[in-house]
């Protein structure tokens, strides 16, 4: 029987042993940690941009060096020896270390961030003090919190982005994938937001400021893209804050419905997005951890198609908080917003269920039906009971717990911070709204599936243990049925790890694309039809 | 209500469950001495190496059974009475049936060897084998070196699962170059360096004469036959093929041959018994393929045939074309249609083969001589699309065709590198023959009008 380690040891018979170089590569890596500890507690650094220099040079050796170590020495493949062995990727005492370090770390970000050294009035110390240099240099600005995470968030992905391409440097699919999320994690969210705070004030923006604006990142995963600060932020900066706001509605009404019909969701979420990033290169050892049992299935479903209704309700109410009644100061007024907001969601449903009625499953049409039936009597309310507050709450309330409850705790405390435990991608599944209307637009118009290879699979569970997203991939291929699930990231790494190629993503003609059907499992045609027959 | 006992929980008896079950009502017991679960025979390297657990090699959760009402049974079944339609599990318990099927798999080969039930001698094939080689190779210290017998799929899986956890390796071929009775010269020969590039002690043209004890009656060395030479070893692994697992059924009256005897109905030679998977032998072969198949999905469509032949529609066994695919240690391997090797080519057979000058990577094509047929593939290091192979087959192409429209059966991950160029031009040279390669079409391959 496989023993599961439920020691400390860091050290043991292969595949678990560390070699001396990994040793020297894991110290070198947590001497860089130390130091930003260090800063934490106040200790003052004589030169900061030097040893700022220093910690994150060497988290990023470190870490370049253990996984070089690791893979170069060994024929390109696989290389999940000794996964369910090892303590940090089993859930065993270094898991739950890590896990419970991450998420206080999350804690003290999103509510405790004096505690690394934010200062409102005067110059930042500890941990934050320590990035102001590279801040200053970089936006003019000192740091913030957000600042520190942003710079660790991409240096992560920056440095076990190189691992992971090391790891699969057999397969391109993978290697491409995970360049282009280095590439908008590092241009994109960090460095492009930052320059563009230097225009704040310029003629360029007529004398305006833009609010931060990751441009790839859309409604409704930056559930507050559309709150009253970030338009009066855009509208104050000329033509440029203009074609931002512009650019941010397409954004999700145009660009990405396009772009999943054409490539599936993973065109955002395993090669653009920054929560999928990180997932991909610093979460990879831990993919193999998600949940894959229906239960857990049935769980996600609801859990994320709530929270879709949930910021669906918290944008409505915060847009309508700042709309005026008076359609001769401006044509968008508390009422023709909120009609256009019912017309749009009960088209879209009459329209699903019109065309696709067929594939949804009867909980699924339920849970449809009931959030629509809320949603109107909601927006109704504002039509019998007057002015002032929309979905019984202000919105401000709304907003404010859609803000603690999703944005901090679901998609940071347990989303990263939980890593670990439930694997890499918890808050993409069960938490993410962007990834469940992606999902949605994938389930029902894309192109894309993963299709089964005939009758070649030998039900070995590779494909679902690795599979992030918790989907039971080998149910699908063992009967020949492709694979189409809302869920599907598209990160391919279930078609790597099958050992006899019976799975790839790619983007066909709808025509045949869901095919529940048994289909060519190697037999001749009458058995086929006789099991097919229902 | 009928009673449906199948005997053995692998692949073939899950099917037939599992397809009876969507066809009828009847009572289904499934009697297994192995596990209380399924599980997928093929995955258990995986659980060695550490990439799956157990539980993960269990495609269906526990509660799937009771849910269709599939009952289990722990046990080996220890006899078969026919006549009472009666079997006994464990020598005690008697079980009724109104309908019989044996689907109890293989166990591997031994020939005989002195000293081959020693500890540290074993196959692997069951789950009972796994949990023995965690006692017979746990890590280096303990096992210090391991001694291979046998090159073939299983051989090869074996070395593969011990190198990870960097036990050094002698791996004994009795073939002058790595399955060879199978593979053609050109790619058992890219399967020997791969093999020696992931230091694996390779021996071949070497047969073992004998398995050495210590004072304990351990595993302490083995003895070659050709040379003489003594290699100590702590752990033998005997991966020689494997053969129907059928000795409980001697004197029941069930003919045996090798397996259990079959027709094309799966039916044994009495009524109300049926044989499927690895322990099954057909009285004639079908086409090209051998007598007894032991292989995944023909277990499984052997199990779906039967269900269809209890449940009413009498139904042949028809496997369709050959395929069948396999893993050497990084290089994955696919067979579609029949590419023969040198010992086993027919007549009519010639081949066309082609070898990246750097990676290990490499195709053979069968074809026809005389009329261009197409035969069959075999690909390493490239993945196929089985149905469009199936369906060149069924429209019997030539191997111009199939040259011509190669790239449409690639099923490479995407971005990968295509061949098809460097192929289709060794081939032209070969051949003298001035063939272009047409564009991928997802017309033709999904077949959109």
């Amino acid at each position: 029987m496989s023993t599961y380690d439920r020691s400390m040891a860091l050290t043991g018979q292969p595949p678990k042993e560390l070699s001396r170089n990994q040793k020297i590569a894991t110290l070198i890596g947590l001497s860089g940690l130390a130091i930003i500890l260090l800063a934490a507690f106040n200790v003052n650094f004589p030169n900061k941009a030097l040893w700022l220099s220093i910690s994150l040079a060497a988290i990023t050796t470190g870490t370049i060096w253990f996984s070089w170590d690791m893979y170069s020495k060994k024929e390109p493949g696989i290389k999940n020896d000794g996964v369910w062995f090892k303590s940090i990727s089993s859930k065993g005492f270094w898991g739950w270390i890590a896990g419970i370090s991450l998420t206080s770390f999350y804690i003290i970000l999103y509510f405790y961030p004096e505690y690394l050294g934010l200062v409102q009035k005067g110059d930042n110390t500890g941990v934050i003090g320590l990035f102001d240099p590279l801040s200053r240099a970089l936006s003019g600005n000192p740091a913030s919190q957000w600042f520190v995470y942003g710079t660790l968030y991409t240096v992560a992905i920056l440095a076990f982005g190189i691992k992971f391409m090391w790891k699969y440097r057999h397969n391109r699919y993978e290697r491409i994938r995970t360049m282009s999320v280095m590439f908008f994690q590092t241009a994109f969210a960090f460095i492009i937001p930052e320059l563009m705070a230097r225009l704040n004030g310029s003629s360029v923006l007529n004398g305006g400021s833009l609010p931060y604006y990751d441009l790839k990142n859309m409604w409704p995963l930056n559930y507050y893209n559309f709150e009253g600060y970030r338009i009066k932020g855009f509208l104050s900066s000329g033509d440029i804050g203009f074609g931002l706001l512009i650019f941010g509605i397409l954004s999700i009404f145009v660009i990405s419905p396009i772009l999943t019909y054409k490539y599936g969701k993973r065109w955002y979420c395993s090669w653009v997005c920054g929560c999928g990033g990180l997932a991909e290169t610093a979460g990879d050892s831990f993919r193999q951890l998600s949940d894959k049992t229906v239960k857990a299935w049935k769980i996600e479903r609801w859990v994320v198609h709530s929270v879709v209704v949930f910021v669906t309700l918290m944008t409505t109410a915060v847009i309508y908080s700042y709309l005026g009644n008076d359609t001769s100061k401006y044509w968008l007024t508390k009422s023709t917003f909120l009609i256009g907001v019912g017309v749009l969601l009960t088209s879209v449903f009459a329209l699903v269920m019109i065309f696709k009625r067929e594939q949804f499953q009867k909980d699924a049409k339920y849970g449809a039906v009931g959030y629509l039936v809320i949603i109107l009597a909601l927006i109704g309310f504002h039509f019998f009971s007057g002015d002032g507050q929309v979905f019984l709450f202000k919105s401000e309330t709304l907003r404010k717990s859609y803000s603690f409850l999703i944005g901090s705790i679901f998609s940071g405390v347990i989303g990263t911070g939980f890593y670990p435990i439930f694997g890499n991608r918890v808050w993409c599944r069960f938490g993410c709204p962007m990834a469940a209307i992606l999902g949605f637009q994938q389930r029902l118009f894309s192109k894309f599936r993963i299709t089964t290879n005939g009758g070649q699979c030998i039900s070995c569970g590779n494909c679902s243990t690795y599979c992030e997203m918790g989907i039971d991939v080998r149910a699908y291929a063992q009967k020949g049925e492709n694979i189409v699930r809302s869920s599907c990231v598209g990160c391919g790494i279930c078609s790597a790890v099958c050992p006899r190629g019976v799975l790839k993503l790619e983007n066909g003609p709808l025509q045949g694309r869901i095919d529940s059907n048994q289909v060519l499992l190697g037999n001749d045609v009458d058995l086929m039809t006789l099991v097919n027959k229902k | 209500m009928e009673n449906i006992v199948i005997i053995g929980n692998g692949i073939a008896g899950v099917s037939a469950a599992r397809h009876i079950r969507k066809l009828s009502d009847k009572r289904i017991i499934i009697i297994s001495g192995e596990t209380d679960y399924f599980f997928s025979r093929t995955a258990l390297m995986y659980v060695y190496m550490g990439h799956m657990k157990f539980d993960h090699i269990q495609p269906y959760e526990n509660w799937f059974w009771e849910k269709n009402r599939i009952e289990l049974v722990r046990g080996y079944v220890t006899q078969v009475d026919p006549k009472e339609k009666q079997l006994l599990v464990d020598g005690s318990r008697a079980i009724n049936y109104d309908k019989l099927i044996i689907a109890t798999g293989s166990k591997p080969n031994k020939f005989g060897w002195p000293g081959q039930d020693l500890h540290g001698a074993q196959g692997l094939y069951s789950k009972q084998d796994l949990d023995l080689l965690e006692v017979n190779a746990p890590n280096k210290e303990v096992c210090k070196r391991a001694v291979i017998v046998g090159g073939g799929l299983i051989g090869i899986e074996l070395a593969e699962m011990l190198r990870s956890r960097d036990i050094p390796v002698t791996f004994l071929v009795r073939e002058d170059s790595f399955w060879n009775g199978v593979l053609p010269s050109g790619e058992s020969q890219l399967i020997n360096e791969h093999i020696l590039e992931h230091h694996i002690d390779l021996r071949l043209g070497t047969n073992l004469k004998e398995i050495v004890a210590d004072e304990n009656g351990k595993v302490k060395s083995v003895i070659i036959a050709e040379t003489g030479e003594e290699l100590p070893c702590n752990m033998v692994g005997l991966t020689a093929g494997v053969t129907p697992n059928v000795d409980f059924l001697k004197g029941s009256g069930i003919e045996l041959g090798r397996g259990v005897k079959v027709n094309r109905f799966l039916e044994t030679n009495v009524e109300d018994i049926y044989a499927i998977g690895d322990c099954a032998e057909q009285h004639e072969a079908i086409g090209n393929r051998r007598p007894i198949e032991a292989v995944w999905y023909t277990g499984r469509m052997m199990g779906e045939t039967v269900a269809q032949t209890i449940c009413g529609n009498q139904l042949e066994y028809k496997p369709g074309h050959w395929f069948n695919s396999a893993k050497f240690l990084d290089i994955e391997y696919q067979t579609y249609g029949w590419v023969f090797s040198e010992r086993g080519m027919k007549d009519y057979e010639e081949h066309f083969h082609w070898r990246h000058p750097e990676e290990k990577v490499c195709i053979t094509i069968a074809f026809n001589k005389e009329n261009n047929q197409f035969l069959g593939i075999n690909t390493f290091g490239i993945r196929m699309r089985h149905e469009i192979f199936d369906r060149w087959l069924n429209q019997e192409k030539d191997v111009d065709y199939v040259m011509e429209h190669l790239i449409d059966a690639n099923f490479d991950p995407e971005f990968y590198k295509n061949y098809e160029t460097e192929i289709v031009s060794k081939y032209n040279a070969d051949f003298q023959k001035s063939i272009k390669t047409k564009k991928k079409s997802l017309k033709r391959i999904f077949q959109i009008n």
